[in-house]
């Protein structure tokens, strides 16, 4: 199954802007992704599954959009 | 004496006096300083129910008692009087180095009176202080006030603070500019400037402020400076990217207001993104005084080089207004800057006004030539200008979204709180920001409890932002913990690495007083209830505490966040409930005398 991510800040850093993760076995997990990605689950501060608040053992579903942020704040 | 330098300087521009006279110092410990003292002061001097542009107004411009001292961001400063805006009580808040300046000049507060019969501007050079003739700066856009005014003080190292036209021009959302691009933004502290012809204070200081403990403080600031070096946004993500990050998780979440709030996701956000900006219109990065963090930036666009975007402007003039052009946003904002204009209650003006062109309230014929079209580049830099100078129209949006609205007969068009603008967030997906938006002590505003922390950044913890449970209590503690931070003279951003008990320690270090994590936060509460008290005085009530019909009536539309409503009627119950009030939102006799607040005997006919 197909899987859109979405990488914000310094996580595009050699990594781009977005992907498209295709082929991916039914029950991969945003854990999964970052793996594979080479995202340290530290550096992960937020991580949305289609704009909700996501899990990192969260079962991930055909056409999910995944957003990962690092630590980031403003006002 | 520590931290405050025990001084008030008071200036009445009428008699053209000048005095010096010490700081009551049992006020100073009890509100803390900055925001809480000067309130303290301005609620016993004058009658809330004033006009705010009237001549009984005062202006205060007020250190705290952090500011000049090596603390991290101990550089700024706040402007509080009565809002011409909303009519609450006004505290803007600044950085830059005006305010370090003015401590270092030996003075904690600056409270000017009355009105001058023509255009003038203050010097102060420690303690030398004269009222000088500003007729040759009166109609200055605010950097040519502030080269003039170098140039003519011939000191390189003074420090400027002024309005520009939009402040001369009494726009109700007119700014204090400090140090070129920093600016006392919100509530129309410009205006009440304006009011009194007052065009600039300058401000030269060479003192430095007691600090009662050197030794605690030197280790209390490293441990600190630590925290911030080492936390993620403070450490990593402001100095990188600025403010302006914030538009894609903001947008992602489906919380970014577009169109006055008829959408609440932008599809175009990645063009006005921090990443965007970084890479594309960044010249340098930039901090105020004594700031570790650094979030200011600088960008350019064509010949317009200015202080900023901040995330807030690059949404209002972007995305509420439906434009994805980051080099209109930059312009805009650069004229916000020169004209000396809340880039907040300027670009959201011009987003209810492109409603009201949209619903067919304003004429093409009304426009002049730019049509207030959603989506518009163009617009938002000519209509910011005509704003700012009230040409046209421009003179009808320059008293900010709801007096407009209200003009043509639909105010709930205007997407404010207490007839100040609110923020890039919409409440409607971040319901603890709702409650914190309503109960603003000075309308529409994110810092007076910046609950997007916990509900979209996870700082301290991640809270479900849809869920009510528990959101009163968290709104209550940021109100309070925020009104000591400002009360300090520290800026708000150390808070996503900092807690109350690191500014205990930063203050006992500091004034050689005993405070508690818990003390510090009662200090802040006790501030905030006096603010209420203002503005219950001056007229408001209940009814104010709300949010716009659209926010409480209408789902959003699209995106993550659809179909949600803020569910405000549920939380503000419990709200009054957790500060001790009645169900009016009145404070109750007992939670004032527990906080030592003394009700001013029946003094303008108010019953507590
Ligand atoms: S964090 Fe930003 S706004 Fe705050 S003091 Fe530092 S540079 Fe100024």
């Amino acid at each position: 199954m197909n899987i859109r991510v979405r990488l914000f800040a310094t996580l595009r850093e050699g990594r781009g802007k977005e992907l498209m993760l295709e082929a991916l076995n039914e029950g991969v997990t945003p854990k999964d992704i970052i793996n594979r990605l080479g995202i340290l689950e530290e550096e992960v501060a937020i991580l949305l599954i289609n704009g909700r608040d996501g899990e990192m053992s969260t079962v991930l579903k055909v056409n999910d959009v995944v957003s990962i942020f690092p630590p980031v704040g403003g006002g | 004496m520590f931290g405050f330098t025990g001084k008030v300087l008071r200036i009445n521009l009428k008699e053209k006096s000048i005095k010096t006279e010490p700081l009551n110092m049992d006020l100073a410990k009890k509100y803390v300083g900055g925001r809480g003292l000067a309130e303290k002061y301005l609620m016993d001097e004058i009658d809330p129910k004033i006009d705010a542009l009237s001549s009984e107004n005062k202006l205060i411009f007020v250190t705290g008692p952090l500011s000049g001292t090596p603390t991290p961001t101990g550089g700024r400063y706040m402007v509080v009087t009565k809002s011409p805006l909303t009519d609450t009580v006004a505290c803007s808040n600044s950085g830059g180095r005006w305010g370090a300046e003015l401590k270092m000049a030996g003075y904690d507060m600056i409270i000017i009176e009355e009105k001058s019969d023509k255009p003038v501007y203050i010097n102060i050079n420690n303690d030398e202080v004269t009222i000088r003739d500003a007729s040759h700066l009166w109609g200055m856009v605010t950097s040519e006030v502030t080269e003039a005014l170098i140039k003519e003080i011939g000191d390189e190292k003074v420090k400027v603070a002024n309005i520009g036209p939009g402040g001369e021009n009494l726009s109700r959302m007119a700014a204090i500019m400090n140090d070129i691009d920093r600016a006392a933004g919100r509530s129309g502290v410009g205006a009440v400037m304006g009011s009194k012809n007052l065009k600039a204070i300058t401000v030269r200081g060479t003192g430095k402020p007691a600090v009662a403990n050197p030794e605690k403080l030197k280790e209390v600031v490293a441990n600190c400076n630590k925290k911030i070096r080492e936390n993620g946004v403070t450490g990593q993500g402001l100095p990188t990217y600025g403010t302006a990050v914030l538009v894609n998780i903001i947008n992602e979440n489906g919380v970014f207001p577009v169109n006055n709030f008829q959408s609440s996701h932008f599809a175009k956000a990645e063009d006005l993104s921090g990443e965007t900006l970084a890479e594309k219109y960044l010249i340098k990065r930039v901090g105020c005084y004594g700031c570790p963090i650094a979030c200011g930036r600088h960008c350019k666009v064509d010949d317009l080089e200015s202080g900023g975007p901040e995330y807030e402007t690059i949404w209002g003039f972007g995305a509420d207004c439906g434009v994805s052009d980051m080099g209109a946003v930059i312009k805009a904002n650069y004229w916000c800057n020169e004209l000396g204009l809340d880039t907040i209650s300027a670009s959201a003006t011009i987003a209810a006004a492109m409603e009201l062109y949209q619903k067919g309230y304003i004429k093409e014929e009304d426009t002049d030539g730019v049509p207030l079209e959603f989506g518009n580049a163009d617009a938002v830099i000519q209509w910011t200008k005509r704003m700012g100078k009230r040409e046209g129209l421009g003179d009808k949006l320059a008293d900010g979204s709801y007096r407009l609205c209200e003009m043509y007969g639909v105010p709930e068009l205007s997407m404010s709180v207490k007839k100040q603008e609110i923020p890039a967030y919409d409440p409607r997906g971040i319901q603890g920001q709702g409650l914190a938006y309503a109960t603003s002590n000075r309308g529409g505003c994110h810092v007076r409890a910046y609950l997007i922390s916990p509900e979209i950044l996870a700082l301290p913890e991640k809270l479900d932002r849809f869920s009510l449970e528990g959101k009163p209590q968290w709104v209550k503690v940021f109100q309070d913990l925020t009104a000591v931070i400002d009360s300090s003279g520290l800026c708000l951003f150390t808070s996503f690495a900092m807690g109350a008990q690191d500014y205990a320690d930063m203050y006992n270090a500091v004034c050689g007083t005993d405070h508690t994590a818990q003390s510090i936060l009662e200090a802040g509460e006790r501030i905030w209830n006096i603010e209420k008290l203002f503005n219950l005085e001056s007229g408001l009530s209940i009814t104010d505490d709300t949010l716009p019909k659209r926010l409480l009536e209408e789902p959003i539309v699209d995106g993550p966040s659809k179909d949600n409503v803020a569910r405000l009627g549920e939380l503000l119950p419990n709200y009054f409930v957790a500060r001790g009030w009645d169900e009016n939102g009145v404070p109750t006799e007992e939670r004032l005398e527990k906080l030592g607040i003394i009700v001013p005997p029946v003094k303008h006919k108010m019953k507590y």
